[in-house]
C-alpha cells in the first residue's frame, strides 16, 4: 500500500494552451483597433464599433454555425449560398403576399433541413464533409437563380421595419435589431457549446471521432446536428442579410463560406477540429470587420487590400495554431 | 480465492468467420474478486472471445451469462450499462477534453440539461483518489503521459459500477512503473470484488498479478488454471501447444566474438550526432553481421536514436560516415540509399498501410529506393513476396489479402520483410518483438541472428532486457536520453548489469558478496 498518492509523469507545464489562439486574436483586434484610433480622429466614435457589428452581424450568425462544423473537424461550403437561397425564398414569397410570418418560419426551415440532408449524406454514406457541402451549395446556388434570375426587392412592413429600426442610447449611438439577435445566437451557442451533451460531443468528436464512438457517444446524431445547426445559422443569416438589404439577390454572399471560414480560423477554432470558442469566432468575425473599416477609412486604398490582409492573417494564424500544436505535443 | 458463484460464465461460445473457425466450444468463467488471464498466441481467438463478450460479435453458438442471467448484448454500450467495461490497448478517450471529463463524457450529471461542471470535476476527483491518483482533473488528458491516460480509461471504465472489467493488454505501451501502479490499482479493484479479465503478452506479468489463467490455442480451449499451479514453462508449452525447443536453438548458437567483429571500418560510424530535445550527442559503431542491442526504459531515447540515424528526425550536429565515409545523412530517402533500413515500433500509424494488401505493403520501400518511375514488374514482386511469405511464415500465406486482417504478429513480419526485401546493410528494429505472441517472438528472433550470421548489420532495440542480451554482440544502453554505456555481450553480462546501468547510469561492476 502506497500511502503517499503518486503523481505521474505529468510532463507540461499548466498552459492554457486552447486558449492562446483566442488570446492572439483578442490582442490583434486590440493593436488593430488601437492602430485605427492613433491614425484617425473619427475612429475613436463608438458607433464605429457598432456600425461593425451592424454590417457584419449575419456573417458572425453564419460562423457560429460554421464553429460547430469545425469544431468536429468538418467543413461546410453551403453557407454562403445557404444565405442567399433563404433570402432569395424570403423575398420572392413576399413579393407574392404571404405574409411575413409565415415567410419567416418557411425561410427559416429550408436552410437547417438542407444542412440535416447533408449532415445524413456524411454520416450514413461516409463521404467527405467537403464534397457534400460543395453540392450542397451549387443546389443552394442554383435554387436562388431558378426563383429568380434577377433582385427582387422587399417592401414588407415587418421586414422594413426590422431593417430600418433602431437601438440606442442617448447620444445617438445605435445598433441594428440583427446585432441583438446576433448576439443572442451567439451566446445560447457558447452555452450549448460548454454545457450540454450535445456540444461536448462535438468536442470529443473534433478530438478523436474512433474514441468517441468507443466511448459510446452518439457521433452520428451528433454529426447530423451540427450540420442541422450550421444549416439554421445559415438561414438565419440570410433572414438578417435580406433585413440588411431590403431585397433578394441570386448572386449576393458568394464567397461567403471562405470569408466564414477565414473568421473561425483567425477566431482560435483549430481546423482539425476539437480546440475552440464561439468567443473567438466573435474575435475574429471582428478582426474581418476592423479591416474593413480602416481600409475604408484610410479611403486611397482599393478594396481588395481587405482581402490581402485577410489572406496574410489567415496564414499567420494557422502558422500559430500549427507552432502552439508543436509545442505542446 | 473464495469458489462463490461465477460473475459471469460463458458456455460452448462459437464463432465463425469466413474461412476462419475463430472459436470453438469455448467454455470461460470469471469469479468475482479474481484477476483472471486469458492467453494465447495471436490468432488464438482472445480478441474474438473478449469481442464476443462485449457484443461487438453475435455469436454462432453458446451461451453467455452474467450474474446468473443468460446476456446477449448488442454492443459495447450495452455491455458497459450491463457493468461490462472494456479498456483497450490503444488510449480510446479524447485527449483535447479534461480528464474529469473523459471520465463522464456520455453520463455527466446535469441540471435542466447544463452539465454541472463544479459536480463532474468533484466526483472525478473522488474516484481517482479511490485509485490513489493526484491529477489535476481540469487539465487536459494529454497534458498527461500514456500510463496515466490508461488509468484514467480505467476510472472510466469502472465509475460505472462495473462487475467486470475486462483489460485488453494495457501494459504493451507502459514502462515497468507505470505497469507496477496498474497492477497495484488491478489489485485494488480485485479486493473490492471486481472481476477482471486481464490479456497480455508478457508471461511474467501474468504471474505478477493474475490469480488463474485460461489458455487459449488456435480458436480452443486448452484448460483453466490457477496460476500458482501452472509453471510458466508448462504454460507457454500450453499456448503454443508443443516443446520450446525453438528457444533453445537461439541461446546454444555459439555467438561471434565481438573482437574479430569489430575489425576493419564499420559499417557505420555515428560521431557526436544529436538533436536536442531529443537525444544528447552520441557516438557509436556498426560493423557488418554485428547485432548492437539498444536498452533502456520506455522514454529514455532509444526511439529517438533509431529516427535520428535513419534521417526521420534531423539530426541538428554530430555526422554519421558509411563505410568510414561521412555521408550526410539527414532524410531517410538518403538513409535507405545506403542501404539502411528502419522498422519503426509504432507499426500501425508509421509502417503498415493497413488497407493495401500483403504484397503492396511489402513492395513499397524497395519500389521507393529504385525511384517510382520504376516499377517492380509483377513476376518479380510475385517472386519476392511469395519467397519472404514462405521465410517468415506469414498467415495466411495470401499475398493479396489487406494486410488488416492479419495479427499484429503477422503485421510485424510483413513491415520485416517489406525492409528485407531492399537487402539493407543496416536494420534497425524498433521494438519488433512488442505485443506479439512468443511463437512469432521467437521466430523473429532466429531471423534476426541468421541475418547478422549472413553479414547484416542489426540495430536491436527492445525493452525486454533478455531478448537485447540473447540476441546482441553489444548492448548500448539509455538513460535521460543519453547513451551512457556501451558493454560487450561477453559471459559476463548479464539482465542484472544492464539494470543497474539503466539505473545508476555507470556499468559498474555489482559490488554485492
Amino acid at each position: 500500500m502506497s500511502s503517499a498518492a503518486l503523481t505521474l509523469g505529468r510532463i507540461r507545464s499548466r498552459v492554457p494552451r486552447r486558449q492562446v489562439p483566442v488570446l492572439a486574436t483578442l490582442a490583434l483586434l486590440l493593436v488593430m483597433y488601437g492602430i485605427g484610433v492613433s491614425q484617425y480622429r473619427a475612429f475613436s466614435n463608438v458607433q464605429v464599433i457598432f456600425n461593425v457589428f451592424i454590417d457584419n452581424g449575419f456573417l458572425l450568425v453564419v460562423a457560429v454555425g460554421m464553429t460547430f462544423v469545425i469544431l468536429t473537424g468538418g467543413i461546410d461550403l453551403s453557407v454562403g449560398a445557404v444565405v442567399a437561397m433563404t433570402a432569395m425564398v424570403s423575398a420572392s414569397l413576399l413579393q407574392q403576399g404571404l405574409p411575413a410570418l409565415l415567410v419567416l418560419v418557411i425561410a427559416l426551415l429550408i436552410g437547417p433541413f438542407l444542412g440535416f440532408l447533408m449532415g445524413c449524406a456524411i454520416h450514413f454514406f461516409e463521404i467527405q464533409p467537403f464534397i457534400v457541402t460543395l453540392a450542397g451549395m451549387f443546389f443552394a446556388r442554383g435554387m436562388c437563380t431558378f426563383i429568380s434570375g434577377s433582385s427582387i426587392p422587399i417592401t414588407d412592413g415587418f421586414w422594413t421595419t426590422m431593417s430600418q429600426q433602431r437601438i440606442g442610447d442617448p447620444r445617438g449611438n445605435f445598433v441594428s435589431i440583427s446585432v441583438l439577435i446576433a448576439f443572442a445566437v451567439v451566446a445560447i451557442a457558447a452555452w450549448t457549446l460548454a454545457y450540454t451533451r450535445l456540444g461536448r460531443n462535438v468536442y470529443a468528436i473534433g478530438g478523436n471521432p474512433q474514441s468517441a464512438l468507443l466511448m459510446g457517444l452518439p457521433v452520428g446524431r451528433t454529426r447530423i446536428a451540427v450540420y442541422t445547426i450550421s444549416g439554421l445559422c445559415s438561414a438565419i443569416g440570410g433572414i438578417l442579410l435580406s433585413f440588411y438589404t431590403l431585397s433578394g439577390a441570386p448572386l449576393i454572399a458568394v464567397g461567403m463560406e471562405l470569408d466564414v471560414i477565414a473568421a473561425v480560423v483567425i477566431g482560435g477554432t483549430v481546423l482539425t477540429g476539437g480546440s475552440g470558442y464561439v468567443f473567438g469566432t466573435m474575435l475574429g468575425v471582428l478582426v474581418l470587420g476592423v479591416i474593413q473599416t480602416l481600409i475604408t477609412f484610410d479611403g486611397s486604398l482599393n478594396s481588395w487590400w481587405t482581402k490581402i490582409v485577410i489572406g496574410g492573417l489567415l496564414f499567420a494564424f494557422i502558422l500559430l495554431q500549427r507552432l502552439v500544436g508543436i509545442r505542446f505535443k | 480465492m473464495t469458489e462463490s458463484r461465477p460473475v459471469l460464465t460463458m458456455t460452448g461460445i462459437s464463432k465463425s468467420f469466413p474461412g476462419v473457425r475463430a472459436l470453438q466450444h469455448v467454455d470461460f468463467r470469471l469469479f468475482p474478486g479474481e484477476v483472471h488471464a486469458l492467453m494465447g498466441e495471436n490468432g488464438a481467438g482472445k480478441s474474438t472471445l473478449i469481442k464476443v463478450l462485449t457484443g461487438v460479435y453475435d455469436t454462432d453458438e453458446g451461451t453467455v451469462t452474467l450474474a446468473g442471467e443468460t446476456v446477449s448484448f448488442a454492443g459495447p454500450m450495452q455491455a458497459t450499462a450491463a457493468g461490462v467495461s472494456t479498456v483497450y490497448q490503444e488510449v480510446n478517450l479524447c485527449t483535447n477534453l479534461s480528464v474529469a471529463e473523459n471520465i463522464f463524457i456520455g453520463r455527466e450529471p446535469r441540471r435542466l440539461g447544463a452539465v454541472r461542471w463544479g459536480e463532474v470535476r468533484r466526483r472525478a476527483r473522488e474516484l481517482l483518489a479511490r485509485l490513489e491518483l493526484d491529477l489535476d482533473v481540469s487539465a487536459p488528458l494529454g497534458s498527461y503521459s500514456l500510463a496515466v491516460q490508461q488509468m484514467v480509461a480505467i476510472a472510466r471504465a469502472i465509475d460505472v459500477r462495473a462487475r467486470v472489467l475486462i483489460l485488453d493488454e494495457p501494459t504493451s505501451s507502459l514502462d515497468a512503473g507505470e505497469v507496477a501502479q496498474l497492477f497495484r490499482i488491478m489489485r485494488q479493484l480485485r479486493d473490492e470484488g471486481i472481476a477482471i479479465l486481464f490479456v497480455t503478452h508478457f508471461l511474467d506479468q501474468v504471474y505478477a498479478v493474475a490469480d488463474r489463467i485460461t489458455v487459449l490455442r488456435n480458436g480452443q480451449l486448452v484448460g483453466e488454471y490457477p496460476s500458482a499451479d501452472l509453471p510458466q514453462l508448462t504454460l507457454v508449452e500450453k499456448m503454443i501447444g508443443k516443446e520450446l525447443e525453438v528457444l533453445e536453438d537461439i541461446e546454444e548458437q555459439p555467438r561471434r566474438e565481438i573482437a574479430t567483429l569489430e575489425e576493419g571500418t564499420p559499417l557505420v560510424g555515428v560521431s557526436k550526432l544529436g538533436r536536442s530535445g531529443a537525444v544528447e550527442p552520441f557516438s557509436l559503431t556498426i560493423h557488418a553481421g554485428e547485432v548492437v542491442g539498444l536498452a533502456g526504459l520506455l522514454g529514455s531515447g532509444r526511439t529517438e536514436v533509431a529516427r535520428l540515424l535513419f534521417g526521420a528526425d534531423r539530426p541538428d550536429r554530430g555526422e554519421v560516415a558509411v563505410d568510414g565515409r561521412p555521408s550526410g545523412l539527414r532524410t531517410p530517402a538518403q538513409a535507405i540509399g545506403h542501404g539502411i533500413g528502419f522498422c519503426s515500433e509504432n507499426r500501425r500509424a508509421e509502417g503498415i498501410v493497413a488497407d493495401l494488401s500483403v504484397r503492396e505493403n511489402m513492395i513499397l520501400a524497395m519500389q521507393a529506393a529504385r525511384g517510382w518511375l520504376r516499377p517492380i514488374p509483377r513476376r518479380r514482386q510475385d517472386e519476392l513476396v511469395e519467397r519472404y511469405v514462405k521465410a517468415l511464415q506469414i498467415r495466411p500465406a495470401d499475398p493479396e489479402v489487406p494486410v488488416r486482417n492479419l495479427s499484429g504478429g503477422n503485421q510485424q513480419k510483413v513491415l520485416l520483410a517489406r525492409w528485407l526485401i531492399t537487402e539493407p546493410r543496416l536494420l534497425i528494429l524498433d521494438e519488433p518483438t512488442r505485443g506479439i505472441d512468443i511463437g512469432a517472438k521467437t521466430e523473429i528472433q532466429k531471423l534476426v541472428a541468421q541475418l547478422s550470421d549472413g553479414g547484416m548489420a542489426v540495430l536491436f532495440i527492445s525493452a525486454e532486457l533478455e531478448e537485447v542480451l540473447r540476441l546482441s554482440h553489444k548492448v548500448a544502453v539509455m538513460r535521460d536520453r543519453r547513451m551512457v554505456a556501451q558493454l560487450a555481450n561477453d559471459d559476463s553480462l548479464d539482465a542484472d548489469r544492464v539494470m543497474q546501468t539503466i539505473a545508476s547510469g555507470s556499468p559498474r561492476e555489482e559490488a554485492k558478496r
